[in-house]
């Protein structure tokens, strides 16, 4: 994708304007799109690890992403440990968790629907455990994590008076994030991986260790989203079993690279950034009829699933690809034809 | 520790429940055994349902358990029409891609109950609910026998039609061999939406019995499709002894468990079983094709 | 270089595989016939690790393979391919030979040109680039046996690789594994094209109702009275004898 001058371009002036962003849009509501537009990029690319490279689809990502969430708010709030530090507690928790679920997964051969409903009665498990365990997680009143307010300890605490720092935090995650994945497809693992998402036995029987590579891509894969757990935290301040274990967390990182193109590099970036603007013009457009009533993105959200999984097996990207090539092929024909 | 009368009534009032289950789980496993569909926007059309009862009577004054037949008969309509418009056209290549297909019509379903009906609980108040028998260990009210009774007849009822009517022995056929079907002459896709059709009506009965004890929220299909799913998976995917079965364990499980271990780490019995299942016994108790 | 010994595989009450015995020496190819339903695949699938047998042994170049995974046996050198070709369809030819020279390369790269060599060495050089899914059959073949043979195997296990090919591409596919045969690479092949079974193997076993009922030269075999009725019925092998059945 990268690989003409063009496109090369293009990612060029794209990531010189996102650097330059704060100074460009000063409205704080713009700010808080793009941060939630790179969230949800974030935590897709996570899901997009599983799912969409190695076919095994999940409907309970929020076990991974609650659990990253609520060891970061725990260990800050009842025991006052810095955030820098509780962070890596929380991806490792959230790859302690994956390796549970994917050990007893793979182990037992769930492939399919199966894969994808286990996980989903996980999620409802760590839900249910989390609003019970009032002494650890106050139930389901929440944690509230301590407003910082000394500004010289913005950075030191993890939170940031303005959304600038928001912003560049999250943007930071996420090129991190698009940088592990592309390293990942141009790697023994990642195409491992991909092998195994097409044909499993077909995979095994060339030499590709399967349950393996599987639990791999699983760990990583909830490392990542257990560390959009500590973002949110640090974003929000906030942690309840709703949020942390709830559906919608699950069902938006699976949209968003399904939407954007699973098994690609900026599938989930993409899908993140048309699920946002699309929503916001949604809202907008409806504003004078019916102020700000909730559920109208989401319709949206659920209406663009069903049109890509029908007509866009390769979603966004590979629209864009596919009129790509065809251009290119077109160029190439007349080529042919002049030479002729 | 528990004395056991107090489990005895637990259990009673579990299996009062556990029916409702069963019928909301029979209508997941017919959609599964004939279209080899797992429905995750079963919860969300229960949920409309629901909605229907609940208007029906606030608006309207009709009690719910007169509404059941005109409900159902709806529900069949929606159901119908959503597998011929909507599913038939997507539902191609892999089952996770279907499943995620219903998924996003779930998604649609629920927002716009939500857009339209908001989140506020609407429950509906017979005037008779406090009405009922006393078994001695437990009190059971008119709502809780109705649900009970009202499910295993239409369960039976189900089961004859599967057993005796030509539609019923069709749909049986379809479930086994589609292509051996098609080829006597049964018209597949008006098959397929039929049993879509039927999986809903199921729903939509349920949601009539449902709205006195069960407050309506736009979110409560997710829980009923977390319960659903563990019965058929419980009872066997495709088998409707397994759903009836499947659907008792299950509400005695969860009325049990909440004696246990308190109302709500209670509801993790749920989930458990659900996840012991699939690893350890993925075809259920009656693992069978639909017959 | 392989030897099973005395192996059975049950599936439920029937019997698939019965005290099924072979040998495959280095450097030769050898073939395993048999009618359809004979247990010639699932004797592959014991072989090459994704069946446990029932009871017996298989050791492979010194090495005791019994119920290791598929994985573990490709790892030593013994590698099969399917019956029913199983590519991966959204990937190019190219990344999918590559997937098979992961077996022994750990670079990206360096697999890439490895899949580049062996896709031209079987022909397929002028579809690298090409998605998997969009191939023919014969190329599909030749795909799996080039992905197979990317992973630098000592043995192959070929299932039915001719099936459903026609009278040019069975030759081609002949010579290449001829070739294949001549870098050192032992061969174990299934097959139903006699002519090919006739012309490529250097011994033959033949497998019906789950046991070796005959072995030895392809010619031997072929003229084995007990071969040619459970290839064609009971007493066919009499009927031939007695003046050609009723010509």
């Amino acid at each position: 994708m990268t690989g003409t001058m063009g496109w090369r371009i293009f990612w060029l002036v794209l990531g010189a304007l996102a650097i330059v962003a704060p100074w460009i849009i000063t409205s704080g509501f713009w700010i808080n799109f793009l941060i939630l537009t790179l969230f949800l990029a974030f935590l897709g690319q996570g899901w997009n690890i599983m799912g969409g490279y190695g076919g095994q689809f999940s409907f309970g990502h929020a076990v991974f992403f609650g659990t990253g969430a609520y060891i970061q708010a725990i260990l800050q709030s009842k025991f006052g440990w810095n955030p820098w530090l509780t962070l890596w507690f929380a991806m490792a928790g959230g790859v302690l968790v994956a390796a549970f679920i994917g050990y007893l997964s793979f182990r037992y051969g769930l492939r399919g629907s199966y894969f994808a409903l286990i996980t989903l009665a996980f999620a409802e498990a760590f839900r249910v455990l989390a609003t019970a365990a009032e002494g650890v997680t106050e139930g389901g009143k929440g944690i509230l994590i301590a407003l910082n307010q000394d500004p010289e300890r913005s950075f030191a605490m993890m939170q940031f008076a303005t959304g600038t720092g928001y912003y560049y935090f999250i943007l930071i995650l996420t090129v991190l994030s698009l940088v592990v994945v592309w390293a990942m497809e141009r790697s023994r693992f990642g195409a491992q991986l991909v092998a195994v998402r097409e044909n499993e036995d077909a995979a095994e029987a060339i030499g590709v260790n399967a349950f393996r590579v599987k639990m791999g891509a699983i760990c990583l894969s909830g490392a990542m989203t257990a560390l959009g757990g500590v973002f949110y935290v640090q974003k929000f301040l906030l942690m309840d079993p709703n949020i942390a274990y709830g559906p919608t967390k699950s069902v938006e990182a699976l949209v968003v690279p399904i939407i954007g193109g699973m098994g690609t590099v900026f599938g989930p970036l993409l899908g993140s950034a048309f699920l946002h603007t699309m929503g916001e013009i949604t809202k907008e457009a409806t504003q004078f009829f019916w102020q700000d009533r909730p559920g109208l993105d989401l319709i949206f959200y659920g209406v663009i699933l069903v049109l890509v999984l029908a007509f866009l097996p390769n979603g966004l990207v590979g629209l864009i690809k596919g009129q790509w090539r065809g251009r290119r092929q077109g160029r190439a024909a007349e080529r042919k034809k002049a030479v002729a | 520790m528990y004395d056991f009368s107090i489990i005895l009534a637990s259990v009673i009032n579990g299996t009062m429940t556990g029916a409702v289950y069963a019928l909301v789980a029979l209508g997941l496993t017919l959609i599964y055994g004939v279209l080899h569909i797992i429905n995750f926007a079963h919860g969300s059309m229960l949920m409309v349902a629901m909605y229907a009862a609940f208007f029906l009577f606030a608006a309207g004054g009709i009690d719910p358990y007169v509404a059941l037949p005109l409900v159902a008969a709806l529900a069949f309509a929606f159901g119908y029409a959503l597998q011929r418009s909507v599913i038939s056209k997507t539902s191609h290549g892999r089952d996770e891609i279907i499943l995620l297909v219903t998924l996003g019509i779930s998604i649609v379903i629920e927002n716009a109950a939500l857009f339209f009906f908001t989140s506020n609980e609407r429950l509906v108040t017979l005037p008779y609910d406090i009405e009922g028998i006393d078994l001695g260990v437990t009190f059971l009210v008119v709502p809780q026998l109705a649900a009970f009774g009202a499910s295993l007849v239409i369960t039976f009822l189900l089961w004859l039609f599967m057993a005796r009517t030509d539609t019923g022995k069709a749909i049986r056929a379809v479930a086994k061999e589609r292509l051996g079907a098609r080829l006597v002459g049964i018209n597949v896709d008006h098959i397929f939406a039929i049993s879509f059709g039927i999986g809903t009506a199921c729903v939509g009965a349920a949601a009539c019995l449902l709205v006195p004890t069960f407050p309506v929220t736009p979110q409560i299909g997710y829980v009923f499709v977390l319960i659903a799913f563990t019965v058929v998976v419980l009872g066997g995917m495709g088998s409707f002894v397994g759903a009836l079965i499947g659907g008792l364990i299950i509400g005695i499980a969860e009325s049990v468990g909440g004696l246990f271990f308190g109302e709500t780490l209670g509801k993790i019995s749920i989930s458990l079983i659900f996840i012991l299942v699939l690893l350890f016994r993925p075809t259920g108790l009656f693992g069978q094709r639909l017959r | 270089m392989l030897e099973a010994t005395d192996i059975i595989k049950r599936f439920g009450g029937l019997v698939a595989v019965s005290d099924a015995s072979l040998t495959v020496p280095e450097g030769r190819i050898v073939s395993l016939i048999g009618p359809n339903g004979a247990g010639k695949t699932t004797l592959f699938a014991v072989i090459s690790g994704f069946l446990k047998p029932d009871a017996g042994r298989i050791t492979f170049a010194g090495t005791d393979v019994t119920g290791m995974r598929p994985h573990e046996v490709c790892r030593l050198g013994l590698v099969r391919t399917f019956q029913v070709v199983q590519p991966f369809a959204n990937l190019t030819v190219r990344e999918n030979i590559a997937a098979g020279a992961h077996n022994r390369i750990r670079g990206r790269a360096e697999a890439l040109d490895h899949a580049g060599e062996v896709g031209k060495r079987l022909g397929m050089g002028g579809m690298l680039d090409q998605p998997a899914g969009a191939l023919t059959v014969a190329g599909r073949k030749r795909l799996e046996l080039s992905r197979a043979l990317a992973t630098g195997p000592k043995l192959l296990l070929l299932d039915e690789v001719m099936a459903g090919l026609n009278a040019t591409e069975i030759t081609e596919i002949v010579e290449v594994i001829r070739g294949i045969r001549d870098t050192g690479i032992t061969i174990l092949l299934i097959e139903h094209v006699m002519q090919a079974v006739m012309s490529l193997s250097d011994y033959t076993y033949v497998l019906n109702n789950g046991a070796i009922i005959s072995r030895g030269a392809p010619r031997e075999v072929a003229a084995d009275p007990q071969v040619v009725e459970a290839y064609l019925g009971h007493g066919a092998s009499e009927r031939i004898a007695a003046g050609g059945a009723g010509a």
